[in-house]
């Protein structure tokens, strides 16, 4: 279903196209200096698709979902360059506030990272979604529309495999599972386009990790929502999810194909080491009867790959040739919807 | 080690008191690791502290080679037991440069040894083993823990556990803080230390497929108490308690696809 370049007339997405990233650059304002965590970032999301996006500590998910949610309209985040449309919504048309009133909760919907830690203590549940009705102009006039809204979220909360009860509960009284899956379906309440999830399972035990996968399948699944990008630092857990992976190393996309080809034929080498890392654990081995198959090169983290020449990766990778220190790769594409971001794949 | 509980106490208004760990029984060999496995706030760190001697346990004894572990002098103990945690930023002294912090793990072992600590051999004892791990003494020694990253921290912990050469070392969760990509390189470092100086290691964590990698024997803990303790081959193929199952079955593969969406 990928269509590989994407071609906007007049300003109208193609159908099926629901978020459209080009070029996206954008960071922070240090005591240093400026610092770009994303950097050049393109990204479409298509109707019935999530997407994930993998990379470790660092790669820029975090500020790429933040970019693409606030459109650089919240600092110390600044949009430097780039596209983002979202439903024929070219944000570069339209003001913060437009952006916050037609676009944010209604077609874009971003649940941080640890959301289930931030919601204030002292409300009941169901309150948090009142005050988002409220954001978006609904009147909740009376006591009978306020039951009658309430009765229609219970009905909702059910049909996603959450108790009815957890609306009138505080907070607290839920585990950090059960506070993340209600979180996502009230985020998800309002039928969105596009949701945006930042690492929705870190720090959370494996079994919880399930439940709440479970809860992103079923809303995805009954059409609730109808698509998400969600990023994470496991492999595994978005395997059992996406359709689609992108793989982010120190602000650049380095690797995107379908999570088969990923996962069964890397061909980045950091995307290499990656799935060779996580293969290690795979089917219960025993390190004492485990060998790898790629060699790993001393894994020091570069601090100054920001301002590397070149390829980010070339002092960690166990190929890197001398064009790899000099001049930073194009993006080829080398198979159906497979494209890589490496010398070793340009055909020179 | 034997029947030893901790209880927390909690509470502001009403005091009340939590066990944290619940009668818990375990041996650990000479040279074996063991991975205890639990979810959040099933005691498996306080168990871990109560062997490092940062708490006491309420009942029961631990006992090493046969003698409790409060009737060793304190500094003789930490020769002998050491443990590296989770965040590796907060295990290190922030305003003491790394080779500071590698000294003064040299002078604890020179001390409980009775030996005077020449300073030059020492360096050279650092240096050298930093070589032999596969990091650049000239790239680290001088540097402070916040110009480091969070695997190199991790590394160095370790390499400070080779000069104590410790007879058990506690892990507790010292990867997942890491990117997978670095977590070998950390596991490899803990291998090597159990080959070469035969340490025993109590290796915590929340990941089964990461306990099933790296232990001989495994015990799940949860709510305080061991649901299931034996030699890791038998539990993969023969869970004795439900909760072991329900870990089994929850943990995701590159290799299945639980949502066909």
């Amino acid at each position: 279903m990928t269509i590989m370049t994407i071609v906007i007339v007049g300003g109208i997405l193609p159908k099926n196209v629901l978020l459209y990233v080009k070029n996206l650059s954008g960071g922070y304002k240090t005591t240093y200096g400026y610092f770009r965590a994303v950097d050049r970032v393109s990204l479409d999301l298509y109707l019935r698709e999530i997407v994930g996006i993998v990379g470790e500590s660092g790669s820029g998910k975090t500020t790429l979902l933040k970019l693409i949610s606030s459109k650089g309209c919240i600092s110390p985040l600044i949009l430097e360059q780039g596209e983002i449309m979202v439903e024929n919504v070219d944000a570069s048309r339209i003001s913060c506030e437009e952006w916050r009133k037609r676009v944010l909760g209604r077609e874009l919907v971003y649940v941080p990272q640890a959301a289930y830690d931030a919601i204030y203590p002292y409300k009941k549940i169901w309150s948090f979604y009142k005050d988002m009705l409220k954001e978006h102009e609904v009147d909740i006039d009376s006591k009978e529309t306020e039951n009658q809204i309430k009765q229609d979220l219970a009905r909702y909360i059910e049909s996603v495999g959450l108790d009815t009860s957890i609306l009138d509960r505080y907070p607290f009284e839920l585990s950090g599972g059960m506070r993340q899956r209600t979180i996502i379906a009230i985020a998800s309440s309002l039928r969105p386009s596009v949701l945006l999830l930042d690492e929705p399972t870190s720090a959370l035990d494996v079994i919880t990790q399930k439940r709440v996968l479970s809860t992103i399948a079923e809303i995805f699944e009954k059409g609730y929502i109808k698509s998400a990008l969600m990023s994470s630092h496991d492999v595994a857990s978005l395997r059992q999810l996406v359709h689609r992976i992108y793989v982010m190393y120190s602000g650049r996309i380095f690797e995107f194909a379908d999570t088969d080809t990923v996962i069964k034929s890397p061909m980045h080498p950091y995307t290499q080491m990656l799935i060779e890392s996580l293969e290690a654990f795979e089917g219960f081995k025993s390190y004492r009867e485990y060998k790898p198959r790629v060699a790993y090169k001393s894994l020091t983290t570069i601090y100054d790959v920001w301002v590397l020449k070149g390829c980010k990766f070339h002092p960690r990778c166990p190929y890197a040739s001398d064009v790899c220190r000099m001049e930073e790769p194009p993006t080829v594409e080398i198979g159906e919807g497979h494209h890589v971001m490496c010398w070793l794949y340009v055909k020179r | 080690m034997a029947n030893k509980s901790k209880y927390y106490v909690s509470g502001y208004i009403r005091t009340h008191s939590i066990p944290a760990v619940i009668d818990v029984n375990l041996t650990i060999d000479k040279g074996e690791i063991l991975a205890l496995v639990g979810e959040s706030g099933s005691g498996k760190t306080t168990l871990a502290k109560m062997i490092l001697r940062l708490i006491k346990p309420s009942s029961g004894s631990i006992l090493l080679h046969g003698r409790d572990i409060y009737s060793y002098p304190i500094e003789l103990y930490y020769t002998m037991v050491q443990g590296i945690f989770q965040d590796p930023y907060t295990s290190f002294n922030p305003v003491k440069t790394i080779l500071d912090s590698l000294m003064d793990a040299v002078s604890l072992k020179f001390k409980a040894g009775n030996k005077k600590i020449n300073k030059v051999e020492s360096l050279k004892t650092v240096e050298s083993l930093l070589l032999k791990l596969g990091m650049n003494p000239s790239d680290i020694l001088a540097k402070y823990p916040h110009e480091l990253s969070g695997g190199q921290l991790q590394r160095i912990l370790l390499a400070r556990a080779f000069i104590i050469e410790p007879e058990l070392l506690l892990a507790d969760e010292p990867t997942s803080m890491i990117d997978a990509s670095t977590r070998m390189a950390v596991l490899d470092m803990m291998f090597q230390l159990n080959r070469e100086k035969a340490t025993s290691i109590v290796f915590i964590t929340h990941d089964l497929s990461q306990a099933f990698y790296v232990a001989d024997k495994i015990a799940i803990m949860y709510r305080g108490r061991i649901v299931e303790y034996g030699e890791r081959d038998e539990i993969l193929s023969n869970p004795k308690s439900d909760y072991t199952r329900q870990l089994l079955s929850s943990i995701p593969k590159l290799s299945e696809r639980w949502f066909k969406i």
